[in-house]
């Protein structure tokens, strides 16, 4: 008996390969509603893309959420969860605020790196907890969501940062624009990149995806499943501690509430934007533009003259829209494939 | 090596295994050692300890108020814990249940106040559509085979966004006073609020709901493994999705109970509660993985966080220091069943076979080579 691929490779043309790949890419379909939205809305209410401070609140506002879900996914992909990081960007962001308090002349690279790195232990707990002790990321990462929280609070007291203590340089960051993009939003889009890069080629980075689809494979395969989970929740770390200086930069004020209840909706960006809850598949991109989607939803919503308390069932609706999307062409998908191999049966 | 071999076959009764007669690590150890040496009988312990210390050294502690209102703060947690243990267990999650909350608690208002409902019959079309919000919920896990993480995050969010879109940022207070006061009463002259006798029912139902059942074997073996417990006659789907329609409906009772216990109806009611229902349960034993728990852990658990929670307050702490030390708990309480299995490999190397919950069957394979 002949081998026979399971799948034939395409008979069409590359361009038509392409074309009907791109049409079936998720990432362009949520994209496309982003873009529909953002149409239907600027329509309604021209200033919301046109006039200077709408363009700049739409590229900046979901840049916050844009490192959370970069993040989130890089966890994801590994079937694991990290719901720490709205406590995480909390925390940073008050230590930013504490920072330029104790000393107001520091350098604000230096600021950047040490929330960045900040988040990154924060991060590490996380992943040698989870890693070490292999015990359940959801339920690590709810401790340590309320522990983060908690030193968040206690160390904040009922005081908080505001604009004044930040040096007026740092508060201009928040709504700086080159070329019309705000600052904030081009440091986001280049650590996508970098991150969305590293999943996409890098080994280490294929690897993540390969402990997501079965971790038990991975292990007995010999890939160094503890050190790559323990990454990826550095990662995530790291990032959400850079959405922490974000948050002190973009808002000026650091009060109690900072990142409360961002960790779902980080995870609901992620899963919008296609990345599978069970680890495995998805991309930073979907996440990164299902986060756009989030936000920009809840900002277009009150133009289109829904009243903004319908927000939040408006966010809930599209995630499970999207996850009953998934679930219904995985279904084709999985279709299409039995019908190919009844055929190469037939065929043998 | 022997050892791994056995643990390595994670399904029960792989064929062609020539093994050597079958023990039933459960059943090698006399009754008490059973009942004692478990992780729900360390939370009770815990809980026992942390009672005495606080009655001997907090001032105030033994108070006749003390009780009182820990349970009346906790009872919303002790409900929704009932039906969450059991979805827990069948290795599922309901991240909706403090959304069903405020939604029920939105509904009793403004059925009352703007429909001229009697508080029974709004309370009841509350109950109904909470039950309507988890059937959803379950219909979407368990016959569109979605997982149940995502779908409750989504209806998280759903649920929520109803409540606070029917109310908006208003509140409905005027509840008329027997009904309130009836939530904070207390039974005859004790110190324990009236509203225990209800969660003293549920529980009952519940434990035999899950102990004493048919059913309730079938959620243990859902959550061990759910391919095997349909091929040994579970109805899989409809256990998962009678479960989280009785996660709903308890959840909006919970909610009512919310409403008046504060006599205010507002769509944030009880935001974030779910993390504190979850972390109680887990605390109180419950395996994430599945297939495992009890009842009477997760009462132990829950009790356990409202005590350290009533107890530091009257130290003076803040709630942010209780929070530290509720989330310190939780890691530390699954760190230790991981931490304790392993002690327990290391004494029982020769027979010991490791509970087949513990571990993911290769990990020890690899590590010891």
């Amino acid at each position: 008996m002949s081998t026979t691929l399971l799948v034939e490779p395409s008979a069409m043309s590359p361009a038509r390969r392409v074309a009907g790949a791109v049409l079936r890419s998720r990432e362009i379909a949520v994209a496309a509603v982003l873009v529909a939205l953002i149409l239907l809305t600027t329509l309604k209410n021209p200033s919301f893309l046109l006039s200077a401070d709408g363009w700049r609140d739409l590229l900046l506002t979901p840049s916050l959420l844009l490192l959370l879900a970069i993040g989130q996914t890089v966890v994801i992909v590994t079937r694991n969860v990290d719901l720490s990081v709205g406590s995480t960007l909390g925390l940073t962001a008050y230590l930013t605020g504490k920072l330029f308090v104790a000393h107001p002349g520091l350098p604000i690279l230096a600021v950047f790196v040490i929330g960045l790195l900040f988040g990154a232990v924060l991060g590490m707990v996380n992943g040698l907890l989870v890693s070490l002790f292999k015990v359940p990321a959801l339920v690590i990462t709810l401790g340590t969501l309320y522990i983060y929280r908690g030193i968040f609070l206690t160390w904040a007291g009922s005081s908080r940062i505001n604009a004044s203590d930040l040096p007026e340089s740092f508060n201009r960051l928040g709504s700086q624009q080159i070329l019309t993009i705000p600052v904030l939003t081009i440091i986001a889009a280049v650590v996508l990149a970098g991150v969305g890069y590293y999943l996409h080629t890098a080994r280490s980075g294929r690897e993540l995806y390969a402990i997501g689809s079965d971790p038990e494979a991975a292990q007995l395969y010999g890939l160094p499943v503890r050190r790559r989970i323990l990454a990826a929740f550095v990662i995530s770390g790291a990032v959400a501690g850079l959405a922490g200086v974000f948050y002190a930069a973009r808002y000026g004020t650091v009060s109690s509430g900072a990142g409360y209840g961002m960790e779902l909706q980080a995870v609901g960006a992620a899963v919008i934007g296609g990345v599978a809850i069970f680890g495995g598949s998805g991309t930073v991109w979907g996440a990164a533009i299902g986060a756009f989607l989030l936000v920009t939803i809840n900002r277009a919503l009150p133009i289109v003259g829904i009243s903004d308390f319908w927000q939040q069932a408006v966010v809930g609706a599209l995630i499970i829209a999207a996850i009953v999307l998934d679930r219904v062409l995985a279904a084709r998908q999985e279709r299409r494939l039995v019908a190919a191999r009844e055929e190469a049966r037939s065929h043998a | 090596m022997s050892t791994t071999l056995t643990s390595a076959s994670g399904a029960p009764g792989a064929p062609g295994a020539a093994a050597p007669a079958r023990s039933y690590p459960a059943y090698s150890q006399p009754l008490w050692r059973r009942w004692l040496l478990t992780r729900e009988f360390a939370v009770i312990a815990l809980l026992v300890i942390v009672l005495a210390w606080s009655n001997l050294n907090v001032p105030s502690f033994d108070g006749p108020l003390t009780m009182y209102f820990l349970f009346l703060d906790i009872t919303p947690i002790l409900l929704i814990a009932l039906p969450m243990t059991l979805v827990i267990i069948t290795g599922e999650i309901d991240l909706s249940v403090a959304s069903v909350v405020g939604l029920s608690s939105v509904l009793v208002g403004q059925l009352h106040h703007d429909a001229g409902l009697s508080i029974p019959v709004a309370g009841l079309v509350a109950i109904l559509v909470g039950a309507v919000c988890g059937a959803f919920n379950g219909f979407l896990v368990s016959y569109v085979g979605l997982p149940s993480l995502a779908v409750t995050i989504g209806t998280l969010a759903l649920y929520r966004g109803i409540a606070v879109g029917l109310l908006g940022t208003t509140a409905v207070t005027d509840f008329p006073e027997h009904w309130t006061q009836l939530a904070q009463q207390r039974i005859g002259g004790s110190s324990y609020p009236v509203v225990l006798i209800p969660f003293a029912v549920l529980a009952i139902a519940f434990v035999l709901l899950l102990h004493f059942s048919p059913f309730g074997r079938g959620v243990f073996e859902i959550g061990l493994n759910d391919e095997a417990a349909h091929f040994s006659g579970v109805n899989v789907e409809l256990t998962k999705f009678w479960l989280f329609m009785l996660s709903g409906a308890v959840s909006a009772f919970a909610g009512i109970y919310y409403t008046l216990r504060y006599g205010s109806a507002r769509g944030d009611n009880a935001t974030g509660m779910e993390l504190q229902v979850i972390a109680a349960v887990l605390l109180g034993g419950v395996s994430i993985f599945g297939g495992r728990g009890a009842l009477h852990g997760v009462i132990a658990g829950v009790v356990l966080i409202g005590v350290i929670s009533s107890a530091m307050r009257l130290e003076g702490q803040t709630v942010n220091v209780i929070n530290i030390v509720i989330g310190a708990l939780l890691v530390l309480s699954v760190i230790s069943t991981s931490l304790l299995s392993w002690a327990s490999g290391l004494t029982s190397r020769g027979r010991g076979r490791r509970p087949p919950w513990r571990r993911q069957p290769d990990v020890t394979s690899t590590t010891t080579t």
